[in-house]
């Protein structure tokens, strides 16, 4: 590390370029800055015409923005990604054993390794689904772990989005954009696809069909609507899937299935990608106002007559207070030490902790327990003394509703800039695929970056930009 | 296929034809108001009447002035027919349905909405008209192309197709009805230069002032016109057409799915209405009368499409 910096660039270190940039950088050498500038005109012309765009929430004019694709690749050499993807496997295998435990004889919470409040007090957790176990058992059929680095070999796992992780479909646009950008560096660097994302999960979806299911399973994918801010991503993969894209005024239970109306009448669904929050499922069963499930929905499941992807529930295991758990989780139920690391966090709830995050909030990260997509957190070191100090009194009127973690040096990868590169903070997000038999990860992901020079956060929401992850052959 | 999809396809198509009709209505209006210094509020307000919009207008203006008529038929939000809400919710209808598109249609009718949203963002100066209702035709084009040129030929197509037809035959119907004196062989005398513009405005709106003159050999008269438009199948925009189009496509629908529904019957019905072998059989049973009926009939066989193939419900 050169002097002053603080944190791990990917890129170049120590004056030095890594190995796995070493073919693009000298590609990037030689390449005019002039064209490049036009190429990243051209993505961003690419991608509002073919719509990947999305909806702000409380935006008034319902403007749909894209999200800034960066061109200059995240690379990750083959032998760090065998590494990472060993590391997630073993955490989604311990994730689907943990909440199969949490819904059924619980031994976990008797062997004293995660406190019964955490759970019975949990917000996430769904009492509807005691004593039932979905087809398989496979409960979180498609997995986002999101990962941060902080040195050549320091890898921690900041969240594991066990619900409805997206973001998906810019991994794959992205790599479109970049193939028809820079055919000539794919010929001459070795990148692993990521195109097979589509195809594997359909499979790995039809793999997951409950055993009432004769003949080939018809899957669908379930749609809020075109007014979500993710509805982009749900057409373009039940399209790249070819299944049908369906909303809740699409679906009604027929004869104790969920079917869907087509032109020919009610056909029934094996199994349903959903893209609807568990709160809105079903208002018989959950939230009564929701329109945007199915009444009834939880009982054709129970029964046994569809799959839920992922299943209602999961989201007891990406709650934020049960991650500072994650450790002890994957040793219960793997028997090994985990692979990859948890970011150390305190638990407000705790007396001692929240003392001690109170006293180092100007230092911390504080993130909401149910929180996501930036919302709701404060980034102690980027804010102002009042923020501070409106932050600590939400923070003592319920202090189980956070958790804090140190400021982590997130690694930077640099961007294209009008004065060439530029170093920015990523994040990586893995996709991963979950059937009985199988636990598939795409190698690559979607690296989010923030694209202020200095920000931490990463989420598009807030200002962060995208850009193509190449995880190379060799 | 769903239900709302086949719904979401024959909106979105029928949108698309509906934002090319009305460029064509403003083509022509605008046409006889350069070639007519007088009396060309009254031609704009029959464009009004033919565009179905009149009530909506009339809640705004009090009178037809043209470039009044002309921001109001191409970019006005109030009005749900304007080029510019029409294009708005084809493109909505595209969205719900992006799973049916290929890319290239999907990129076709979002690339329409984006260039049009561009263009009609500010009020059309006269010396830009003529580029702007070009460009509307054009886009609509490129939709249509990359229809033909990538989509499977399935229910989807038939769907697309059907909301095609069924708008396009209304929207001619209604040009023959606000103008149907015109047409009558009682009410005009050949040569009158006061029928030669509105017959040349009739058939600059569905585009076929030059396809007639090669068809009539010169032989231009007020029956002529309306069996061309009427009766005559070899113009995509005659009703004759039109509804013979639907008819097919109800009945590549009805052969799919292996059953006949009501649609196919009032379809049938519907072309027999225009199986009559000469114009003088409609001018018998009054022209105004056939066409309010046609309009009537096209109109229902529309709603009946939307129940036999649960668009809603």
């Amino acid at each position: 590390m050169s002097e002053g910096k603080k944190y791990f660039d990917e890129m170049i270190n120590d004056g030095l370029v890594r190995a796995p940039y070493q073919e693009y950088h000298e590609w990037f050498d030689k390449a005019d800055t002039k064209r490049l500038a036009k190429k990243s005109k051209e993505a961003e012309a690419f991608f509002r015409r073919t719509g990947i765009t999305f909806n702000v929430y409380g935006d008034k004019d319902q403007q749909e923005r894209l999200i800034p694709f960066d061109l200059v690749p995240r690379i990750v050499s083959n032998l760090e990604w065998m590494k990472l993807s060993k590391g997630i496997e073993q955490r989604v295998r311990a994730i689907n054993a943990f909440l199969h435990d949490i819904y059924n004889r619980q031994e976990i919470l008797r062997a004293g390794r995660v406190p019964i409040e955490l759970i019975a007090n949990n917000e996430a957790f769904l009492p509807q689904m005691m004593g039932m176990s979905p087809p398989g058992n496979v409960y979180t059929h498609i997995v986002g772990t999101d990962i941060v680095r902080t040195g050549k070999d320091n890898f921690f796992v900041l969240e594991d989005n066990a619900r409805t992780p997206s973001g998906v479909s810019y991994m794959l646009e992205n790599r479109e954009t970049m193939l028809q950008m820079f055919p000539e560096l794919f010929s001459k660097i070795k990148v692993q696809p990521v195109s097979g994302y589509p195809k594997n999960l359909r499979r790995s979806l039809a793999a997951c069909a409950p055993k009432s299911c004769e003949g080939k399973p018809t899957v669908a994918v379930l749609t809020p609507g075109i007014h979500n801010s993710a509805y982009f991503e749900h057409s373009f993969l039940a399209d790249q899937m070819g299944v049908e894209l369906v909303e809740s005024q699409d679906l009604r239970i027929v004869n104790g299935h969920v079917a869907m109306r087509t032109t020919q009448g009610y056909k029934n669904i094996d199994v349903l990608y959903r893209r609807v929050d568990d709160d809105y499922l079903d208002p018989l069963n959950f939230n009564p106002s929701s329109m945007l499930g199915v009444p009834g929905i939880m009982d054709v499941y129970r029964a046994g007559n569809i799959t839920l992807a992922n299943a209602p529930g999961t989201g007891i295991a990406d709650d934020k207070a049960i991650y500072s758990y994650m450790p002890d989780i994957v040793e219960f139920y793997t028997g090994e030490k985990a692979i990859l690391k948890n970011v150390e966090t305190w638990r407000c709830s705790e007396p001692s902790s929240l003392q001690y995050v109170l006293d180092n909030l100007a230092d911390l990260v504080v993130k909401e327990v149910h929180g996501s997509g930036g919302y709701g957190m404060l980034v102690g070191p980027a804010a102002s003394k009042k923020e501070l100090a409106n932050f600590a009194k939400k923070l003592k009127a319920k202090p189980s509703n956070y958790i804090a973690q140190p400021t982590l040096s997130l690694s930077t990868v640099p961007i294209f800039t009008k004065s060439g590169l530029s170093e920015r903070h990523v994040d990586l997000r893995p996709y991963v695929l979950v059937s009985p038999n199988k636990i598939d990860i795409t190698p690559g992901g979607l690296t989010r970056v923030a694209l202020k020079q200095g920000s931490l956060v990463v989420n598009s929401s807030q200002g962060g930009g995208t850009k193509d992850t190449w995880v190379l052959e060799e | 296929m769903l239900g709302k999809t086949a719904g979401g396809l024959y909106w979105m198509f029928r949108f698309l034809e509906r934002s090319e009709n009305i460029a064509r209505l403003v083509e022509a209006g605008s046409r006889i108001a350069l070639t007519r210094s007088q009396d060309s509020q009254t031609e704009w307000k029959s464009i009004i009447t033919t565009a179905a919009v009149r009530k909506n207008y009339s809640t705004k203006y009090d009178s037809f002035e043209g470039s009044h008529v002309v921001d109001f038929l191409l970019r006005d939000k109030d009005n749900p027919s304007s080029v510019l809400s029409v294009v708005e919710n084809a493109r909505t209808n595209a969205r719900m349905v992006r799973t049916a598109l290929t890319t290239e249609v999907w990129e076709a009718v979002n690339e329409n909405w984006m260039t049009l949203k561009a263009l009609l963002k500010r009020p059309i100066k006269e010396t830009d008209l003529p580029f702007v209702l070009g460009t509307i035709r054009q886009q609509s084009a490129l939709v249509r192309g990359a229809l033909h040129g990538t989509m499977l030929r399935n229910d989807i197509y038939d769907f697309a197709r059907l909301g095609t037809f069924i708008e396009r035959a209304d929207s001619t119907a209604r040009i023959i009805d606000v103008k149907y004196y015109t047409l009558l062989p009682s009410a005009s005398f050949v040569g009158s230069s006061l029928d030669n513009v509105q017959w040349d405005m009739i058939l600059r709106s569905v585009s076929a002032h030059r396809s007639f003159n090669w068809l009539s050999e010169n032989d231009i008269n007020a029956s002529t016109i309306a069996e061309f438009l009427i009766l005559d199948a070899r113009l995509p925009r005659s009703l004759a057409f039109c509804t013979s189009q639907v008819n097919d496509n109800l009945n590549f629908l009805s052969e799919n799915y292996g059953k006949k529904l009501k649609s196919n019957n009032l379809s049938d019905d519907l072309r027999k209405q225009l199986k009559t072998p000469d114009i003088n059989e409609i001018f018998e049973i009054g022209l105004h009368q056939f066409i309010g009926d046609y309009i009537r009939m096209n109109n229902e066989l529309g709603m009946q499409i939307e129940e036999d193939y649960r668009f809603n419900k």
